[in-house]
């Protein structure tokens, strides 16, 4: 190869990470640069007193509160529906299915984790009018229904990280326990289970990470601009991610719009801690986990 | 003889794998079922070939999956040469002690949530689309998938990495003996060791743009004809479905919805196919 193109290949890969670096760091300078001036305890919880609002003694109006109480009570569902049946569907794939069996149901899990959400979301939906209909009136997009649609979005997560780390484990921790007598279950619940917590791990906060950022799902399974604190499982509610698509559009005064900037300084902030600290725990298998070959 | 605790957990793992499996077919199995009296005749075929004008009975979905290859090939297009590049410079042209932190940085970048790109594109780089068009909006193809693009690097740099580190010691290590210097070993070794791996991480790539939602929700601006050039205004197939979502349950309007869902489900299927075939080559290729 001559000099002039070698050189040339040299500074296109230089420019490329410049390009990137400038990209990712005007979005989130800009997000600062002009939110800044919203972070404070007003941002939250407005006009009420932080105890009070807290402790639910008082309404919060004009802040985040009541969104980002939404988003918690969103994701601490979604989460407690998904992370039973994900690890306990990983500990199959890794320990109980035959090779055949693994390879559909691989399949199975690699095309549900490829679903759109706005898909997954549209399915939550349906799922409401189709109970709405044949079973109660009562029955509307509303909490459950987000958290359950969630559920399924982050289901693939849990599932490859489980069966990930599982499969991870070197072939003499796997033995030993059986040499000495213990069954396949015990083996299962004191050997390697704990031996892949920090895999396990890193997929439920990944999970978590998406449960709160998603914004498709939601939109169309209930989630709604003024609610305040969620009250009822069956109730519409609000969330961060919501709020911040809907202030984008709906604005009315410059204040409002600060709030916009404000709650996604949240959220960005919520989401790159728990995706740090996913990748803290397990370096590698995190993305490997979504893109598995 | 094993103990009935043994066997009831296997059974529950089991019902947990038949369970969650079963969502994958249950969507679709939905989607089919709402969509059904589209599906008969020759309708699906109109809905799918056909302009969207609810005034005047035609609810095709043509103009949306136009917009929503458009923008999603675009995003690749960008995205590519620039992921391309940053992958190199991590994996062997870059400084070793500055590297780390930008696959750290990277590794970060896929946690943004999808909704900030829109709401900084809105504000950001809506305006200057604007200015360099000079006419419209400023929300367009370009600027959706110019968007996208961002979004989806992250994907692509730490899938080509991965490939490029699978790249065997050994063929480094020769190209070393015979006195190659990065640059080298990068365009002669890597590159073709790792280019279905690229490929893989294009197709992935490309799945992650088709499936987004908010993005071109936000700043594509949605009208329903199809893009003349990539400063008009285009309606992806995902924003579709959450604008039109308000209506009537029993209107076809409604139920031509879920022919969007169907579309997006084949395509996610066909991508998935699509990797995991490259993938078994690749293995049967050791």
């Amino acid at each position: 190869m001559k000099r002039p193109v070698e050189q040339a290949i040299t500074g296109f890969a230089w420019l490329s990470m410049a390009m990137l670096l400038f990209a990712v760091f005007s979005v989130i300078g800009y997000l600062f640069l002009k939110g800044y001036p919203s972070l404070d305890t007003r941002l939250i919880f407005g006009d009420t007193a932080v105890l009070d609002a807290l402790l639910l003694r008082k309404q919060v109006f004009n802040g985040l509160f009541p969104a980002a109480a939404g988003t918690l009570v969103l994701v601490v569902m979604s989460v407690v529906w998904a992370i039973p049946v994900g690890i306990a569907t990983g500990i199959y794939l890794a320990e109980y299915a035959s090779a055949r069996v693994k390879g559909v149901l691989n399949l199975f899990f690699d095309i549900l984790a490829g679903i759109p959400s706005i898909v997954i979301g549209l399915f939550g939906f349906a799922l409401a009018v189709f109970l709405h209909k044949n079973f109660s009136r009562a029955i509307q997009p509303c909490l459950l229904i987000s958290s359950i649609a969630l559920a399924f979005l982050v289901l693939p997560y849990l599932i490859r990280t489980t069966q990930m780390a599982l499969e991870g484990l070197p072939e003499d921790t796997r033995l030993g326990a059986l040499a000495l007598g213990a069954t396949k279950l015990q083996n299962i619940f004191y050997v390697l289970l704990p031996r892949s917590l920090s895999g396990i791990m890193s997929g439920v906060i990944l999970a978590i990470g998406r449960c709160a950022e998603d914004t498709a799902v939601i939109m169309l399974t209930g989630v709604v601009a003024t609610a305040g604190i969620p009250k009822s499982l069956f109730s519409g509610y609000e969330a961060l991610p919501f709020y911040i698509y809907y202030i984008s559009s709906q604005y009315t005064s410059p204040e409002e719009l600060l709030t916009g900037y404000g709650a996604s300084i949240i959220l960005l902030a919520i989401c790159i801690v728990l995706f740090s600290a996913a990748f803290l725990i397990k370096k590698r298998l995190t993305y490997i986990a979504f893109y598995r070959s | 003889m094993r103990s009935m605790k043994e066997t009831i957990a296997e059974r529950t793992f089991l019902l947990s794998a038949i369970v969650s499996s079963s969502i994958t077919l249950i969507i679709f199995g939905f989607m089919l079922f709402m969509a059904l009296p589209l599906l008969s005749g020759g309708k699906i075929l109109r809905i799918l070939s056909s302009a969207w004008s609810p005034g005047n009975g035609s609810y095709g979905i043509f103009p949306m999956i136009v917009g929503t290859l458009a923008i999603s090939f675009l995003s690749v297009a960008i995205s590519f040469p620039v992921s391309i590049g940053c992958s190199g410079f991590i994996g062997i042209l870059g400084p070793r002690q500055l590297n780390r932190y930008l696959k750290k940085i990277v590794q970060v970048m896929t946690g943004i949530p999808t909704v900030i790109y829109g709401f900084v594109g809105i504000f950001l780089l809506v305006p200057i689309v604007r200015e360099l068009a000079g006419r419209g909006s400023g929300m367009s193809v370009i600027t959706a998938a110019l968007m996208l693009s961002v979004l989806i690097s992250p994907t692509m740099i730490l899938f080509f990495n991965d490939s490029f580190e699978r790249v065997p010691r050994s063929y480094l290590e020769a190209a070393d003996g015979l006195g190659a210097n990065k640059v080298q070993k990068l365009v002669y070794v890597i590159l073709p060791n790792a280019k279905k791996g690229i490929i893989m991480g294009l197709i992935l790539a490309f799945g992650r743009a088709l499936g987004d939602t908010l993005v071109a929700l936000m700043i594509a601006g949605n009208a329903t004809q199809v893009p003349g050039s990539i400063f008009d205004s285009a309606r992806t197939l995902t924003a579709h479905i959450a604008l039109v979502i308000a209506a009537d349950y029993e209107s076809i309007e409604f139920k031509s919805i879920f022919a969007c869902g169907i579309v997006l489900y084949l395509f996610t299927t066909a991508i998935v196919l699509g990797v995991r075939y490259l993938a078994s080559g690749r293995r049967k290729m050791r």
